[in-house]
């Protein structure tokens, strides 16, 4: 059938392209291949420029592919399934740039395009390590690209073509609407399922590209350690792939954090880490990454520990592809709130993997022998082996981690059944405190320490003012700080404030070091700015965790003696009736209105007032509730944050009065007629007619003498003795009578202006509702000291990108 | 020995210890039946929510109780108490994680994080929402 009106050329050229770097990307596999191994230089000559060839074909490939993704995301190309699942007509242009990377087959796209651009600097300035690097580089590309290819072999799909049309797609199969040769003029093939409103906030823009980055990055150290292992060169390559690790692990670093930062505002979580398989699949890798810059530090200084280097750094980047199989396989749907589901990729996912693991480990096994090392050990009182044991420990700590994580993946080897405990996070948290006491103090002392060996005397002369101070504070802190978290016992208790004092000495330390062992020279001080950064963020970590707190406790009793299930401890929900200050911790809080509305996003604000009780400090937040962009559903709720210097509180509204207006069933009852000054009664206390105005203008009506309105003031009196008027108003148009209703919230109470009887007197409409008291169901957190989080983050990457301008020099003065 | 060789031994003592502690923190996946066979005991529950009953959340009385009913693959059926808001969108969830201890008939849940849901519409559109869209109008 000749369907009408289908753009199919950018779709031809898209899948062209991307089989194009498939071939591309082998061919300079194979090339680079030979070039690596080639006898004489002319052979490597021709090879490499062949080579070089086929990359620059495979980089412009991939961006072509990327550029008609965007020309039919942008054109609105609903016939293809990429625009018609994960964009619509509405969306702004840099969403239209998210949701690119929120499908699946989009995310590989972006990680194979970081690899081009790593691909073509390194082209530029490898070397003589070129060739075998991008033999690693293009294999990669080689199995990125058939991600996105879409071909069937043997009945086995390979890859997921990203311009496939809807109606190719298997849930199309049997929708009747193919039938029709214009089913593009269909309503649901107008417009697109857009993006999930969650997903709709600027970190959406920026945080997965950065991460893919980061993620992308890793293969750069894996591929020198490759071509280190492969051309039996076995230490040469560590200078220069030092930057590149630098630069991995501050990327990869930045990236998370960025997500820490989007789940803390935006996602309501109630917090910036949960320990969510997600998150641990991205922190992991990173924690190798680290130890493996350490080491390598430490090969470079004193020729130790480059069997290890080989080990992290091999191990980091097979951790970077399992987590790309954990999170995109589906195997985590029932253990995180993040992961992609089952895409049918498993096998690939899988293969993945084991393409590089097997490989890799087998090669590193065979020349581990070869690999030179020092026999005569490290001194205790040298700086690299207190590096090498801080390095253990990080490696010890990814590999808890992603223990825990992969207990699916257990589950499915072994046919268990078995899930974390009761409580999930502290079944990560009791580990990873002591963690970070040992990197605390290790990172604070261990700067101190001199290559080979350091002497007792020389350690103290120059740790014991830092340790002073670094104690000092941190009593200070633990008497004064207000930290008092007993949930998990006193043991847990002295942990933390054990914890606290190793990142505090580690701030001061590394700090002081920068004038006591630098001079001050800041160009070499990258690794100590990176540490004091790490500390500040432990500290953050700690106060902001141990302190955090949940003001909305629902402590002041009201509606509580109706709900018989209330009985239950946790409580984190308060209820506020619109315009009722509520006693909440140190401030009251009143529930002002929802009348702010942003059409476009459909996203309805509300305004909540609070007041610090016995100060006349005073804030609004503004959570809202975003609704789906389509097909209607529960609302999403986004919080909102008020900023001290020292901590923020943080809002979220779970609840409103029915938001669909559709559960209030009850019906007005007519009054008796009723004369001026008449009386009649409601359930809780008696209403008056005072007064009947006609054609009101002034206060809330504003009628002119032409129209023809009836305002009726009515008083209410409750049963508290309370008084409360009202104006309800019936006017005509067009001979059809329209009331404008009016409401007594305190009461449960709407009045309508029904009629008037007889000429002289009126009918009034009375309902008494549950629903229709406007209320919200609030989560008030405080987060103490949660900006030491992201300014420690903000100094370790400066103190990373610092490093890498330092050790990119070094490389290249050792060069010359 | 070198002294580095007992620092890694330490180190793997107390990977082992550590290791341990967690697998007896461990709970175990049931079924509803096999879950009401061990009362008080914290499990998980893989199931979807039963729509034939109504979910119970009325924020106004109370917004920290919510209640509804599931049932797992092999029939069975049991009422779910939660001591938090309602998770966003769990009446469209399809499958549902739980974490609690059973009480008599109830399944209660008293961590915040005892629920996970399922929920295909929220990274990646499943194919029954596609196809519903299609066939919408």
């Amino acid at each position: 059938m000749e369907y009408i009106g289908e753009h199919l050329l950018p779709g031809k050229i898209g899948h062209f392209f991307a089989l194009l770097s498939f071939a591309a990307s082998f061919v300079a596999l194979i090339a680079y291949f030979k070039a690596t191994n080639a006898k004489t230089p002319e052979e490597e000559s021709s090879w490499r420029r062949m080579a070089r060839m086929a990359f620059r074909i495979d980089v412009f490939s991939v961006f072509a592919v990327y550029a008609t993704i965007i020309y039919i995301v942008a054109n609105h190309l609903f016939e293809y399934n990429f625009a018609w699942e994960h964009s619509s007509k509405t969306m702004p242009m840099q969403y239209l740039l998210a949701c690119i990377w929120e499908a699946q087959e989009g995310s590989f796209l972006l990680w194979t395009l970081w690899v081009c651009v790593l691909g073509m600097i390194l082209v530029r300035k490898a070397g003589k390590w070129e060739n075998p690097v991008m033999t690693v580089i293009t294999f990669t590309q080689l199995c990125l690209a058939t991600m996105i290819m879409g071909l069937y072999v043997f009945g086995n799909k390979i890859g997921f073509n990203p311009f496939v049309l809807v109606r190719q797609m298997d849930f199309a199969a049997n929708a009747p609407i193919f039938s029709r040769p214009d089913y593009l003029s269909i309503p649901q093939m107008q417009d697109g399922q857009g993006l999930n409103a969650a997903l709709q906030n600027y970190w959406m823009v920026i945080h997965p590209p950065i991460l893919f980055l980061g993620f992308s990055s890793t293969i750069v150290p894996f591929a020198f350690a490759i071509a280190g292992l492969w051309k039996r060169q076995f230490g040469d390559w560590t200078r220069m792939a030092l930057p590149w690790t630098l630069f991995s692990a501050c990327v990869l670093g930045t990236g998370i954090m960025m997500g820490a930062a989007w789940a803390y505002e935006a996602l309501s979580f109630g917090g910036y880490w949960a320990w969510d398989p997600v998150e641990n699949t991205s922190l992991v890798p990173w924690l190798v990454m680290v130890a493996a810059l350490h080491t390598m530090v430490v090969y470079n200084a004193t020729g130790h520990s480059l069997r290890i280097t080989y080990f992290f750094l091999i191990t980091q980047f097979i951790l970077v592809l399992y987590s790309t199989f954990l999170t995109r396989s589906g195997i985590l749907g029932d253990t995180s709130v993040h992961a992609f589901v089952d895409s049918g990729m498993n096998v690939q996912l899988a293969l993945f993997v084991f393409v590089f693991l097997i490989p890799a480990y087998i090669l590193f096994i065979a020349r581990y022998r070869q690999i030179p090392h020092i026999v005569k050990e490290e001194a205790t009182d040298s700086r690299e082996f207190w590096m090498f044991i801080g390095s253990l420990v990080l490696f010890l700590s990814a590999m808890f981690i992603i223990g825990s994580t992969s207990l699916p993946v257990f589950n499915l080897v072994a046919k268990k059944k078995v899930a974390m405990g009761d409580d999930a996070l502290f079944s990560y948290n009791r580990i990873e405190i002591f963690i970070a006491i040992l990197l605390g103090l290790f990172t604070a002392v261990t700067q101190y320490m001199k290559y080979k060996s350091t002497g007792r005397n020389y350690l103290l002369k120059k740790l014991w003012l830092p340790t002073a101070i670094a104690l000092v504070i941190s009593v200070f802190v633990s008497v004064f700080g207000g930290i008092h978290y007993d949930k998990y016992g006193i043991g847990f208790l002295a942990a933390i404030h054990l914890a606290m004092f190793a990142a505090i000495y580690s701030v001061v330390a590394n700090a002081s070091y920068i004038s006591i062992g630098l001079k001050g020279k800041l160009r070499a001080a990258g690794s100590s700015i990176a540490h004091v950064g790490f500390g500040v963020l432990l500290v953050g970590i700690l106060l902001s965790s141990a302190k955090k707190g949940v003001l909305s406790y629902n402590t002041t009793g009201i509606l509580l003696p109706f709900s018989p299930e209330s009985k239950q401890d946790p409580m984190e929900n308060i209820t506020l009736v619109k315009g009722v200050a509520t006693d909440m911790g140190p401030y009251t809080a009143t529930y002002i209105n929802n009348d702010s509305v942003d059409d476009r996003s459909k996203t309805t604000y509300f305004r909540i007032h609070f007041e610090k009780k016995g100060s006349t400090e005073q804030f609004d937040l503004f959570p809202n509730f975003m609704y789906a962009t389509k097909g209607g559903g529960a609302p999403n709720p986004n919080p909102d944050k008020h900023h001290y210097w020292d901590k923020d509180i943080f809002g979220y509204v779970n609840a409103t009065d029915n938001p669909d207006k559709s559960a209030d069933t009850a019906q007005f009852r007519p009054s008796e007629a009723m004369a001026l000054h008449d009386t009649t009664y409601y359930s809780k206390g008696l209403i008056i007619l005072d007064s009947v105005v006609i054609n009101p203008n002034d206060g809330k009506y504003h009628f002119s003498k032409t129209d023809t309105a009836l305002m009726a003031k009515v008083i209410v009196f409750g049963k508290d003795s309370m008084r409360y008027t009202a104006y309800p108003l019936l006017y005509v148009k067009d001979n059809i009578p329209h009331f404008i209703n009016d409401t007594v919230f305190a009461q449960n109470l709407a009045l309508r202006f029904d009629k008037v009887v007889d000429g002289k007197k009126i009918q009034l409409g009375i309902k008494e509702s549950e629903a229709m008291v406007p209320f919200i169901a609030l989560k008030v957190l405080e987060f103490p000291q949660v900006s030491l989080v992201w300014i420690g983050t903000i100094i370790m990457v400066i103190g990373f990108v610092i490093s890498i301008l330092w050790r990119r020099r070094q490389a290249s003065l050792s060069k010359a | 020995m070198k002294k580095l060789h007992i620092v890694i031994l330490i180190l793997i003592a107390v990977s082992i210890g550590v290791l341990v502690s967690f697998m007896g923190d461990l709970s175990t996946y049931e079924t509803i039946a096999s879950a009401r066979q061990k009362p008080g005991k914290t499990v998980t529950i893989i199931a979807h929510i039963d729509n034939k009953q109504p979910i119970e959340y009325d924020p106004a009385k109370n917004p920290n109780f919510v209640s509804f009913h599931i049932s797992d693959t092999l029939g069975n059926s049991a009422k779910v108490t939660y001591h938090f808001e309602k998770p966003y969108d769990l009446e469209k969830a399809e499958r549902i994680t739980l974490k609690g201890k059973m009480n008599g008939d109830v399944f209660d849940i008293t961590q915040k994080d005892g629920i996970l849901l399922k929920c295909p519409s929220k990274y990646k559109d499943d194919p029954n929402n596609n196809q519903k869209a299609l066939s919408q109008n």
